[in-house]
């Protein structure tokens, strides 16, 4: 496994991410609850660059206490990466699609040394 | 590269991006599978008309129209006289998918913006050839007007022929058939057929007109005579009295698209349309695969127990289905055991055809079909190319060698 520098740490915001190809590896470096996270920007889907999609918060259907339907909404502290090719939405947390998890993003190793961001690539 | 210089940054793609940047992946997997070896024909993506509508607009034939449609949107033509419904299109699940709202990246000048956008696709996808299709007119079946479907329609044809076509010969158009009103289809076959680029002809499949009425056996003999197919393309409907009960776009979607050819399919074979035309091929364009072993085995258990009701049909209606051809997206693949039987149903390996639908928000890459698991290397080639040469006569450039066996 060989450490790429991929760029500083302020330059991702919270909520921010920094897609990068590193090695000919594309590779999205995204921030979450304060910390990095980084996904293969390839889904599983179709291979479509799911990295360099909107970033937005996942929905939920809000039911009463009749288990009547209130609607959709979004879903508070969840945040999604979509694929822009087809719609495929991933927990940025998880890497996991929001429907069925075992559709997964491949991580890839991420570290933060003295305010330099460097991630993980099989050599 | 320097330890400290940061590697080659990615944007985020929007609505705007250049297609040949939201389709980079789809250039990387075609360099990886060898795709400049493979003969590769799209039979079904679509041109943004509505982004050209006032050039469309200019050849209506009729100049009292013609000059009212330039009336609407300020002045320019902009939508004018189309009944698709601006606010029911969801397709880019609000934003989620960018293309689904159609491409909106800018072109160079003084080519037609579908050309430079179909070029581009091509170039990304590695495709040979690509057979397009209207993109707001496939709502045009249900206008309330029926003889403003025969002047758009004409206006269309006569852009694609005279403004589109000309300019790249890797296009290849099925044009539209005004089908509401049968004399003008006819007289649109007659115009139009021979025309250079034109490879078929097309029925939107979003109306409701019996495609067995006597009105359109004339229609019908002159493309078998002429040895050119019709394609009944699919589309959404969320106004009929069932898809009205659904109350999201997955669910209209996912079933209206079915539901047109299903008719049309049901009254095409029950009525004996193959028997009266054996020669006349038919495609059956953009409902997805799944259906068509559903209809096969429906019509087949029902037509045992009530031949009486088609006494035209000398086999089977699953035995006719199997010699039609059906475009390959949006291809159902999450069960592949299910696919596969699929494929065998329908004898795909010559039946079907690849189809990208690009760039609606549904698309299929070229790979959906080129890494399926259960195809013979000649069912692959076929599929992805040749089952479409040989549908359409379409020249096989010579790099590729032999045509794949039949």
């Amino acid at each position: 496994m060989k450490d790429v520098f991929v760029g500083l740490d302020a330059e991702i915001p919270e909520g921010g991410r920094k897609v990068v190809v590193a090695e000919g590896v594309e590779i999205g470096v995204f921030r979450v609850d304060g910390g990095l996270l980084a996904w293969r920007n390839e889904c599983p889907h179709q291979g479509g660059p799911v990295c360099q999609g909107r970033i937005m918060p996942g929905v939920e259907e809000r039911l009463d206490g009749e288990r009547k339907s209130l609607g959709i909404h979004y879903k508070a502290g969840s945040l999604v990466v979509v694929c822009p090719w087809h719609g495929y939405e991933f927990d940025i947390h998880t890497g996991a699609h929001e429907g069925l998890s075992s559709i997964r993003l491949a991580p890839h190793p991420v570290s933060v040394r003295n305010g330099e961001v460097f991630v993980g690539i099989r050599g | 590269m320097d330890a400290r210089t940061p590697p080659p940054e990615l944007p985020e793609i929007g609505p705007r991006t250049n297609s040949l940047d939201i389709l980079a992946h789809g250039k990387a997997q075609a360099a990886r599978r060898g795709f400049d070896r493979t003969f590769i024909v799209d039979v079904d993506s679509h041109i943004g008309e509505s982004g050209n509508w006032p050039e469309v607009l200019k050849y209506i034939e009729n100049d009292a129209t013609r000059e009212a449609a330039f009336t609407f949107g300020g002045g320019t033509g902009q939508g004018a006289f189309l009944n698709d419904i601006p606010g029911l299109q969801w397709q880019s699940a609000h934003g989620r998918i960018p293309h689904g709202s159609g491409l909106k990246e800018p072109a160079p000048d003084g080519l037609p913006k579908p050309v430079s956008l179909a070029r581009r696709a091509m170039d990304a996808l590695s495709l040979d050839y690509q057979v397009f299709f209207p993109n707001g007119l496939l709502f045009l079946g249900m206008h309330p007007v029926r003889e403003m479907e025969v002047e758009l329609a004409t206006a269309y044809n006569r852009w694609i022929v005279e403004e589109v076509l000309p300019h790249e010969p890797r296009m290849k158009a099925m044009l539209y058939l005004p089908f509401n009103v049968p004399d003008a289809a006819e007289a649109m076959v007659k115009r139009f057929i021979g025309a250079p680029g034109v490879v078929g002809f097309l029925v939107t499949s979003t109306r409701y007109q019996a495609v067995h009425a006597n009105e359109y056996m004339r229609t019908y003999a002159m493309l078998e005579e002429a040895g050119m197919p019709i394609g009944f393309h699919a589309h959404h409907n969320w106004h009929n009295e069932y898809t009205k009960q659904l109350n999201r776009f997955i669910s209209m979607h996912a079933l209206s698209f079915v539901l047109s050819n299903l008719v049309h399919l049901t009254n095409w074979v029950i009525n004996g349309l193959p028997e009266r035309f054996p020669k006349l091929k038919t495609i059956w364009i953009e409902s997805g695969l799944a259906w068509v072993p559903f209809l096969m085995q429906r019509l087949d258990h029902e037509y045992l127990m009530r031949r009486s009701e088609a006494p035209l049909l000398k086999r089977l209606p699953s035995e006719y289905m199997r010699e039609m051809f059906y475009t390959s997206q949006p291809m159902e693949a999450q069960n592949m055991k299910l696919l596969e039987g699929t494929f065998e149903a329908i004898n795909a390996e010559t039946q079907l055809l690849y189809a990208s639908d690009w760039p609606h928000w549904d698309f299929d890459v070229p790979s959906t079909i080129f890494d399926l698991p259960f195809l013979s290397d000649t069912g692959r080639r076929n599929i992805l190319g040749y089952n479409a040469a040989r549908l359409f006569n379409l020249e096989v450039p010579a790099r590729y060698g032999q045509m794949a066996a039949e």
